[in-house]
């Protein structure tokens, strides 16, 4: 078993610092998405704060665990984890973010930003590229592993079912999909749009070992990443229940936020919110 | 081609552990000794294109050099987007392999008829296109694009193309290969329309018309300079490929003639019509639908040659 650093406390602070840096980065680069990030947050929160081993000041290394962020248009979070990882500082984030001339792009990109694997940005696309990462591994007697994370709203697209398909096939207990399950996608809500439920059911249909869980309760997150693989030869799913837009009152299991950047007074709100005084 | 494929990638493999051969449910005949010498890197993802191309760009993108490979279309088009983003975004040592190019496959209908690949995977940045033109050329360029690392598609025919060059041919990446000298008019081919394009030129000889023949086995990066010295030294250019019109050789070709300050020379494209086929037949008699046979190429080439008289 391994153990998850840092406490529920320690994680959840960090938590607030990557939702902090996500509403100082949309508000600036007046970008969307908002919500999709902070769902994430928590998630983000403990693979970061004390599961991937992963090393900042060598990006590159080669033994090192993969994570791939497949719901790529919520890369704000993932750049605010990297930036709270030490890959590189916040203020350079926020400069860069979605601005003119920098490569720090909306969708998530590996061209010059440290610690970013695979660009994502259509959907449907990353498990894909998670099962072979986690094949190389597996084939090459390493230990690492590969995390991925999805939206719902993705499980939409055929090709993820493509590789649902495969990775249990191949006995990919290396590889571990979490899904970000806030039940909003871009249109509306997953059941209304194109119902996913049964959900986990369709997953254990397709031989994968799945937990569901509160996606904002650090000590479920951590125990059950603890736990991987939940079944030795079995690639492990994670369905995380979680709220879109999550820690921002007025911003939560809001459609709108899926599109929205915060103005100034909505930024200063959000953050007094979250007990951070400018 | 595609025997000279199996087997030069065979013979690579056992001297590279980084190759691996994905292959999307296809291959009966083609790939089982691979599939036996190589078990740890051989991967039979099934009918799932989209996914055999992102596991392969995951692969590739743990150092592994990585040949995905089925028939037609099934490779590209099913997936492009997967090659666009997941390969070529990544520089991804990804080689897309796809067997029965142009109508190779022409029995079984525009499902299986490879016919804009080339005008498609051209387009796509960091992509490296090859179409060999025979098993030495298909032979060399299987070796060529491990060598060169990034995203390549390896176009071939099927099997029981005539061989043209000799062994030792000099094959390049990017380099069109001169298979026999002529001032009078440059025929460039490309794939498999190479044996049927040194015909005509013998045809072409015996009436006085000394033709050369380029075999343009890469599309992307084109061979510039030999379309510029071609226009420079022969009056007329002709581009022969068994592709749509729209796209291809003879796209690329005409797109360096008009851009470059040669002298202005007479030219054509032979290809196929923007059409689908729906008539469906051998490649033997495909091609003559569309004039892509000896006579009717030599058909094609009497206005060219006609003009190149009346401009002469």
């Amino acid at each position: 078993m391994q153990k998850v650093k840092g406490s529920p406390l320690e994680l959840q602070e960090r938590a607030r610092r990557i939702r902090t840096h996500v509403l100082r980065m949309t508000h600036r680069a007046r970008t969307s998405h908002v919500g999709s990030s902070l769902s994430m947050a928590d998630i983000l929160a403990v693979l970061y704060g004390g599961v991937l081993r992963i090393d900042p000041n060598q990006p590159d290394w080669p033994d090192r665990d993969r994570f791939v962020l497949s719901k790529g248009h919520a890369c704000a979070g993932a750049y605010a984890a990297l930036a709270e990882a030490g890959f590189f500082t916040s203020d350079w984030l926020l400069d860069h973010f979605c601005q003119d001339g920098s490569y720090v792009a909306g969708h998530i990109t590996h061209t010059g930003v440290p610690g970013v694997d695979v660009s994502t940005g259509s959907l449907g696309h990353g498990l894909s590229i998670a099962a072979g990462m986690a094949l190389a591994g597996k084939r090459d007697g390493k230990n690492s592993r590969v995390y991925v994370l999805l939206s719902d709203g993705e499980c939409d697209e055929g090709s993820t079912w493509e590789a649902a398909l495969f990775a249990p096939h191949h006995k990919l207990d290396n590889l571990v999909a979490i899904v970000d399950y806030n039940k909003i996608q871009s249109l509306g809500r997953v059941e209304e749009v194109l119902e996913l439920e049964p959900f986990s059911a369709k997953w254990k249909a397709f031989r994968w070992s799945v937990r569901e869980i509160d996606g904002h309760d650090f000590a479920q997150i951590s125990e059950t990443l603890e736990r991987i693989p939940f079944e030795a030869g079995t690639p492990s799913c994670i369905i995380a229940h979680t709220v879109k837009g999550k820690g921002v009152s007025f911003m939560e299991d809001q459609l709108a936020w899926h599109y929205r950047s915060p103005n100034a007074e909505e930024l200063e709100k959000a953050l007094s919110e979250m007990g951070v005084k400018e | 081609m595609r025997t000279a494929f199996i087997q030069t990638l065979y013979e690579m493999a056992e001297r590279d552990d980084r190759i691996w051969l994905v292959v999307g449910d296809l291959g009966y005949s083609v790939v089982e000794q691979y599939a036996e010498r190589f078990p740890a890197r051989y991967l039979n993802v099934g009918v799932a294109e989209q996914n055999m191309t992102g596991v392969a760009a995951g692969l590739a993108l743990c150092n592994k050099v990585v040949f995905t490979y089925s028939i037609a279309n099934f490779p590209t088009f099913r997936c492009l987007e997967q090659i666009r983003n997941d390969v070529c975004y990544h520089n991804a040592n990804v080689k897309i392999v796809s067997v029965g190019g142009g109508f190779a496959y022409g029995a079984l209908g525009m499902s299986h008829h490879g016919t804009e690949d080339i005008a498609v995977l051209r387009a796509l940045p960091n992509m490296v296109v090859v179409a060999p033109g025979d098993p030495v050329e298909a032979e060399n360029a299987t070796r060529a694009i491990v060598e060169q690392t990034g995203p390549c598609y390896l176009r071939l025919g099927k099997a029981g193309e005539a061989r043209i060059h000799a062994r030792d041919v000099k094959f390049q990446l990017g380099r069109a290969i001169t298979v026999c000298e002529g001032s009078d008019i440059t025929l460039i081919s490309t794939g498999g329309m190479l044996a049927t394009t040194v015909r005509v030129a013998e045809r072409l000889s015996k009436e006085g018309v000394a033709a050369r023949v380029l075999s343009m086995h890469t599309l992307k990066p084109l061979d510039e300079e030999a379309i510029r010295i071609a226009a420079r030294e022969t009056p007329a250019i002709v581009t022969i490929e068994e592709h749509g019109i729209n796209g291809g050789l003879g796209s690329a070709v005409a797109e360096t003639l008009a851009e470059g300050n040669g002298p202005r020379v007479v030219f054509k494209r032979l290809g196929i019509p923007s059409v689908y086929a729906s008539q469906i037949g051998g490649q033997d008699y495909l091609r003559s639908i569309y004039s892509l046979t000896v006579d009717g190429i030599l058909t094609s080439l009497e206005s060219v040659l006609e003009t190149v008289q009346l401009s002469g």
